[in-house]
């Protein structure tokens, strides 16, 4: 595989853009016509080819520009990347399962050369060839998990797991859909997720907080959620609110198809070796109103699950304002026509929009 | 979202290895050491992980826990110690009797139910008899990091003190040996009251001297988190009984040397399982009608739930009486 890194902006002039591959592969999240939260976990061991769900790390054309938006925010805020001391093994744990998964899944890019404690690691689209001695921190320019996950896409939570529950240790966030690494350091999974509205009474997380516990070695697990995104913003967090929540009203009805995204993470879990620990990797992807209405199927879903999406739910992830802006936008692309179950677009079989 | 649906098999994942080390340390306790036969190194391990062994006896499988005690660094080997259980269902006799150098056997990825709390400033360890195999990893975990920890270690007698010479050679300021035959008892109290702020104390072995432990250290004023515990649980043996499994629309029976799980999955039916051993919750079953007594003998519920006869879980716990119905 050959791939292209964009040279493009998460900020300022914003010229993210995702090509006709990332349009294809990206993972619209809802697999029928409305939505709910649900315990929708599932396996993570591969997808189909190509797809963001293929490997273990997914690296696509953003790589190279992510990870600089990722120093850009780490200089203004140091405070994104924290370990509670406890926690280092649980970054070299981390290190180690995705030097290992990269180099395993994108050879032509990554390398990873084991003799004893003595590694060599080769990024090849970072320009980075580093020796280091495997839990020996002195030989590293960062800590292992900042080290590693300045050169990894997504955010990652590094969870502690003790008294049957899971504890915020560590993690580097700064792609985060408006929630805050230092102040939710040192919470348990109730206790981080008690803004989420709905849910705690369904019964959710203590399902899903059963189902982390238990995740096993080589058995890692994954799940999407998503919400709205003006302009293609990755570090849309509370301490930067002043910055891009003014943002939103700068949408119009003739800008939106362009400024308008719906950003989806990926999330994952693994359970760490050496340290019994979990980790949460969250990984975003963002795509434009425009570009996700070239897919038939894609258009006239997304109009219903917006229509009928609860008002707590649009409140939480905070576009209520701009609702009805989007549904002016997105009926033009829903005909009524009955939609094919999954989330993939299928657009061999799926009938063109009626105009 | 399912993207690739894909229905998971129950237990952890698999790795197929050979036996490379049959050693007897002492009358009831071998080690058994394992490579594997792919020729890879083993996935890395946290101290305090089992594994669980499937042991091919003729025409029935068995799948029994046991604690990882190798070197977690060491990823050339795993290696586990089993004591022979005279009285018990039968897997340890046929570890000690059929498991030869050479034979291919399956275990699971390590599952780890018991770890380290790594906050802690200082881990104070109990071991009683067979109960010393987690802890002999988590002590070569701590020592490649430098973390502060002591042992102490009851014994019946010199005779069956497995890895006592090693541990007291290796680390003679660090271990402390109790010999029952001896009369030799841990002055619990005072050891617990004399510990550092930061402590964390773990216990393994008989259900006797777990709870001893906890009492003690709930009577000094320790919090109950800072207090961890794995009891060695095996099912036990008991009289066969007749159930119901709803959805797969089958009845079976269970065997006085099976549990209830390996009779469920004797009957070809996959039924979620982990430790095996009543504590990591994953075989939890609904109840939907039963008519007798249950044999509750896991970790996992809580009394009430135990009173309610809701819930059962088959790894461990059985039944007696005219019938019972599971939502399996
Ligand atoms: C250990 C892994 C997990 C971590 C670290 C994590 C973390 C978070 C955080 C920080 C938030 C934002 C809360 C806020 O508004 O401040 C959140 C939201 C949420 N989480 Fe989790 N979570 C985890 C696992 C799960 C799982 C397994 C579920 C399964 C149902 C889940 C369901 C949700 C839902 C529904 C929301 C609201 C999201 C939205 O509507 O945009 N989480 N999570
Ligand atoms: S399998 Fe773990 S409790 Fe039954």
């Amino acid at each position: 595989m050959t791939l292209q890194f964009n040279d493009e902006t998460f900020r300022d002039d914003y010229t993210f853009k995702n090509s006709q591959r990332a349009i294809d592969r990206f993972p619209f999240p809802f697999h029928e016509d409305s939505y709910m939260y649900s315990v929708n976990m599932e396996q993570h061991r591969g997808g189909p080819k190509d797809s963001i769900y293929e490997m273990r790390f997914d690296v696509d054309e953003h790589y190279v520009a992510e990870m600089r938006d990722r120093a850009l925010v780490l200089a203004d805020d140091p405070l994104r990347c924290q370990s509670l001391p406890h926690m280092t093994l649980a970054g070299w744990d981390l290190l180690e399962v995705i030097m290992v998964s990269k180099s395993e899944d994108y050879p032509d890019l990554f390398e990873l050369h084991r003799d004893g404690d003595t590694w060599r690691w080769v990024n090849k689209p970072l320009g980075i060839d580093d020796t280091f001695t495997f839990m020996d921190e002195t030989t590293l320019p960062y800590g292992p998990l900042e080290y590693i996950t300045r050169q990894a896409q997504g955010d990652f939570c590094v969870l502690d797991q003790r008294e049957e529950n899971l504890w915020m240790d560590a993690g580097m966030i700064t792609t985060q859909a408006d929630w805050s690494l230092d102040f939710d350091l040192g919470m348990n999974f109730f206790e981080w997720h008690a803004p989420v509205p709905l849910a705690h009474e369904k019964g959710i997380f203590t399902r899903a907080l059963k189902f982390l516990l238990s995740i096993q070695q080589g058995a890692p697990a994954r799940r999407l959620n998503w919400t709205m995104t003006v302009n293609p913003l990755l570090d849309t967090s509370p301490e930067n609110y002043h910055k891009w929540g003014i943002q939103k009203t700068s949408v119009t009805p003739e800008n939106i198809g362009t400024k308008q995204h719906l950003r989806v993470e990926l999330q994952s879990f693994f359970r760490l070796p050496r340290s019994n620990a979990l980790v949460f990797p969250i990984r975003c992807y963002l795509c434009s109103f425009d570009d996700l209405m070239t897919k038939a199927k894609w258009g006239r879903r997304l109009h219903r699950v917006i229509r009928d999406l609860p008002d707590e739910l649009a409140t939480y992830k905070g576009f209520i304002d701009n609702r009805q802006m989007m549904l002016d936008y997105l009926s033009k692309f829903d005909d009524g026509l009955p939609t094919s179950d999954g989330v993939f677009a299928n657009e061999d079989t799926e009938p063109a929009l009626k105009v | 979202m399912s993207t690739a649906p894909q229905k998971a098999k129950s237990g952890a994942e698999k790795l197929d290895v050979k036996v490379t080390a049959v050693v007897p340390l002492n009358e009831l306790v071998t080690r058994f050491e394992f490579q594997r036969r792919d020729g890879e190194l083993f996935p890395p391990f946290s101290g305090g992980a089992h594994t669980v062994v499937q042991m091919v006896d003729g025409d029935r499988t068995r799948l029994n826990p046991y604690s990882l005690m190798s070197d977690p660094a060491d990823r050339s080997r795993y290696a586990i110690s089993v004591r022979r259980d005279d009285e018990g269902r039968g897997g340890s006799l046929f570890m000690h009797r059929n498991v030869k150098v050479g034979d291919e056997m399956v275990v699971t990825y390590p599952v780890n139910l018991f770890s380290l709390d790594l906050r802690a400033k200082k881990h104070l360890f109990f071991a009683g008899g067979i109960g010393i195999t987690p802890f002999m990893a988590m002590i070569s975990q701590l020592e490649r990091t430098n973390g502060n920890w002591e042992l102490h270690y009851a014994c019946r007698s010199k005779a069956l003190g497995s890895y006592v010479d090693e541990l007291t050679y290796k680390y003679p300021n660090k271990v402390h040996i109790y010999y029952d035959d001896q009369k030799q008892a841990m002055d619990l109290k005072q050891l617990l009251e004399g510990q550092p702020l930061g402590t964390n104390a773990y216990v393994c072995g008989p259900k006797g001297m777990i709870k001893w432990v906890h009492a003690t250290a709930s009577a000094a004023g320790w919090p109950d988190a800072n207090v961890l515990s794995e009891e060695f649980m095996a099912p036990e043996p008991g009289a066969p009984f007749e159930v119901r499994l709803c959805q797969s629309d089958k009845t079976i029976t269970v065997g006085e040397n099976e549990s209830l799980l390996e009779a469920i999955e004797r009957a070809g039916v996959d039924a979620p399982y982990l430790c095996r051993g009543g504590s990591c919750g994953q075989c939890e079953t609904d109840v939907i009608s039963a008519d007798g007594e249950f044999v509750h003998r896991d970790h996992w519920l809580d009394d009430v739930e135990h009173a309610s006869g809701k819930k059962i879980m088959p790894c461990v716990s059985r039944f007696i009486g005219k019938s019972l119905e599971l939502d399996r």
